[in-house]
């Protein structure tokens, strides 16, 4: 009881605090002369939110850039070492190749599987359609922590001598094998995979809803001119559709890999990197708080900057291109 | 969400916000597209199955939290259809619960959860009003820098705010997580108010101002009230997004008294042998919260997602 109490307190504390200080900060700005008044006021406003952007996000990831060039305590510069022996050391290149193959492989599986799944399931009765998205869309809220434990019962492994408790070794005793020891079989990487489908598990969802909202948003007219000449589903779909709905199609293709580029949790908590399928949030983590070492985990997490600049670049430039069109 | 579920306060990279509802919407029926409950039986068994394969791992968790520790551990849980009267209980939920401390857990991530989601918010809202409707220098290139910073990992943050709660003393409170997570979902959070806020009829805001309302008393009044889709709309997914975090609340509040429910599912999870049925349970409880969330608050949240990009 004392203990719900106490929750209660600290939350009211929390969310009382943060409304006090805009009402402290607006009374006093309200005391200003006028003009003074009109000049101060939007900074009160926006203030706050520029405060915790900067402090949590643009001041740490600068200091983050020169902890990179720093050795493991960050007390001495050693200019480009942390990134020369990552870039040198077997395993941080095995790390790099899964994570690579994470971006390549998820966000096209789970991109082709949304749009399946919103084609095939726009052709159903509307209640069966509803059901249908909403099985499909509910991972999408499970943490992937949560994730990895309801999918240790599908690849979970017992001697040969026991009764599998694991789904998919069930079904391969079942057929006459010996059980397989899924996430520690890195041949072709099936390891990887097997994590990778756990990601597409809570992600479809996503991809599905988007793309179904932009599917039922293309004209009837274009489809209907599309038949009168003869088109057939297919053609109509990859040459009336698909074009008219490549923005959301790009959308979620970014998302997801956004997503993807910083897979932590489901490898965290399944293999934490063992068994050849590290990657690079958990090298990250793993260099931070296993090894210590700020130098190479600012340099892991630089790089990983890096491979986002693109994707930012296209963000401001798109977003500017529709402030320019409205 | 992992990540992404969600990853899912860091998901939005382009969704542009919501708009208020049409004033033709009801009248509106939408059309039927490509071929409306004309599916064949190939289709219909196909979505079925992949329905089933979607639903097979959660049954398999939700089932085994429900057995007995020696059943749990010694058979697969399909095999309760064989005899589905046997064997049933929730001691596993008691023992996690009590035992396994995940009541604590449980609490601590409400604790963390609700003001990480209301505060962001609020700074959100306010920092959307004036870069909607004031006019101050560099609004401009501020928002332009909101805009790139929207897929910022936030890993990048972590070793300097690291160090800030050590010399803070700020290491193992819940106002380290609170407020990292206001500043990690800041950029999204006042892209998504702000783009909704452009929507409103700029004429109210206008005539309360002649009739002498200050901006403050607009923002509450009349914004807040206007922006509630929107509002609700990002409140789910930082809900969801902050619940089920786990890096955040590993680093800074790790496995003391304020340890939250993620983490300490990781913990069970890594300490395997003490039982896979107390592992169900807790990861049972670990997902409760966000799916009743999102089973109560899907339209919302799906109008979020979709509204705009789908326009765009």
């Amino acid at each position: 009881m004392i203990k719900i109490i106490n929750a209660v307190l600290a939350v009211l504390a929390g969310v009382g605090g943060a409304m006090v200080l805009y009402f402290v900060l607006n009374f006093a700005v309200e005391r200003l002369p006028g003009k003074w008044e009109h000049r101060i006021k939007p900074y009160v406003f926006i203030g706050p939110a520029l405060l915790v952007i900067g402090v949590f996000l643009i001041y740490p990831a600068v200091q983050t850039f020169v902890y990179s060039f720093a050795n493991d305590d960050s007390t001495e510069f050693v200019g480009f070492q942390n990134y020369t022996e990552l870039l040198g050391s077997e395993a941080f290149r095995r790390t790099l190749l899964n994570t690579l193959l994470w971006i390549i492989i998820v966000p096209v599986v789970v991109v082709v599987m949304g749009m399946a799944v919103a084609v095939l399931a726009d052709r159903l009765g509307a209640r069966s359609e509803k059901t249908t998205k909403t099985i499909i869309f509910l991972p999408m809220a499970i943490s992937g922590v949560g994730a990895a434990a309801i999918w240790g019962f599908i690849y979970a492994s017992r001697p040969p001598t026991q009764d599998q408790i694991g789904l998919l070794n069930a079904v391969v005793v079942g057929l006459g094998f010996d059980p397989v020891a899924w996430l520690q079989i890195d041949t072709g990487k099936l390891n990887s995979l097997l994590l990778m489908v756990i990601m597409i598990w809570t992600q479809v969802g996503f991809a599905m809803v988007l793309l179904s909202a932009a599917i039922k948003s293309v004209p009837e007219e274009t489809l209907e001119a599309a038949r009168i000449d003869g088109a057939n589903e297919v053609q109509t779909f990859f040459r009336v559709v698909v074009p008219q709905i490549w923005a959301t199609v790009i959308t979620v293709f970014i998302t997801v890999l956004i997503g993807v580029m910083k897979v932590f949790d489901i490898v965290y908590t399944t293999t934490n990197g063992n068994f050849n399928t590290n990657v690079i949030a958990v090298q990250f983590f793993n260099e931070l708080f296993t090894n210590g070492n700020n130098g190479y985990a600012g340099a892991i997490v630089i790089m990983l900057m890096i491979a986002i600049i693109p994707v930012m670049a296209y963000q401001v430039r798109h977003f500017k291109k529709q402030e320019a069109a409205s | 969400m992992t990540t992404q579920s969600p990853a899912l306060g860091t998901t939005g990279t382009e969704e542009k916000p919501l708009q208020p509802a049409s004033p033709d919407r009801g009248r509106r029926t939408p059309a039927p597209k490509l071929a409306r409950g004309q599916a064949n039986w190939g289709v219909k068994i196909l979505l079925v199955v992949l329905c089933l394969l979607w639903l097979l791992p959660t049954v398999g968790l939700l089932v085994t939290s429900f057995r007995e520790p020696d059943a749990a551990n010694s058979t697969g849980w399909w095999t309760v259809f064989t005899a589905p009267f046997s064997n049933w209980s929730v001691e596993n939920y008691r023992q996690v619960l009590l035992e396994e401390d995940f009541g604590r857990a449980f609490l601590n991530s409400f604790v963390i959860t609700i003001p990480a989601t209301i505060i962001p918010i609020l700074f959100a809202a306010f920092a959307a009003y004036a870069f909607t409707f004031m006019k101050f220098v560099g609004r401009d290139f501020l928002f332009i820098l909101i805009v790139g910073l929207l897929v910022v990992p936030n890993q990048v943050a972590l070793v300097p705010l690291l160090q800030l709660y050590a010399r803070a003393d700020l290491v193992g409170t819940f106002a380290a997580v609170w407020l990292a997570h206001t500043g990690f979902g800041m950029p999204l959070a006042i892209f998504i108010l702000r783009g909704y806020m452009q929507t409103l009829p700029r004429s109210i805001i206008e005539s309360a101002s002649v009739d002498g309302a200050s901006h403050f008393t607009t923002f509450w009044r009349l914004i807040v009230p206007m922006s509630v889709p929107a509002l609700a709309a990002f409140a789910i997914f930082q809900f969801l997004w902050v619940w089920n975090d786990l890096l955040i609340a590993l680093l800074f509040l790790g496995a003391g008294d304020n340890i939250a429910v993620t983490v300490r599912l990781a913990g069970l999870i890594g300490s395997a042998g003490q039982g896979w049925q107390l592992l169900t349970a807790g990861a049972f409880i670990t997902i409760s919260v966000p799916l009743l969330v999102f089973i109560a608050l899907q339209r919302y949240f799906v109008r979020g997602l979709t509204s705009g990009s789908v326009k765009g």
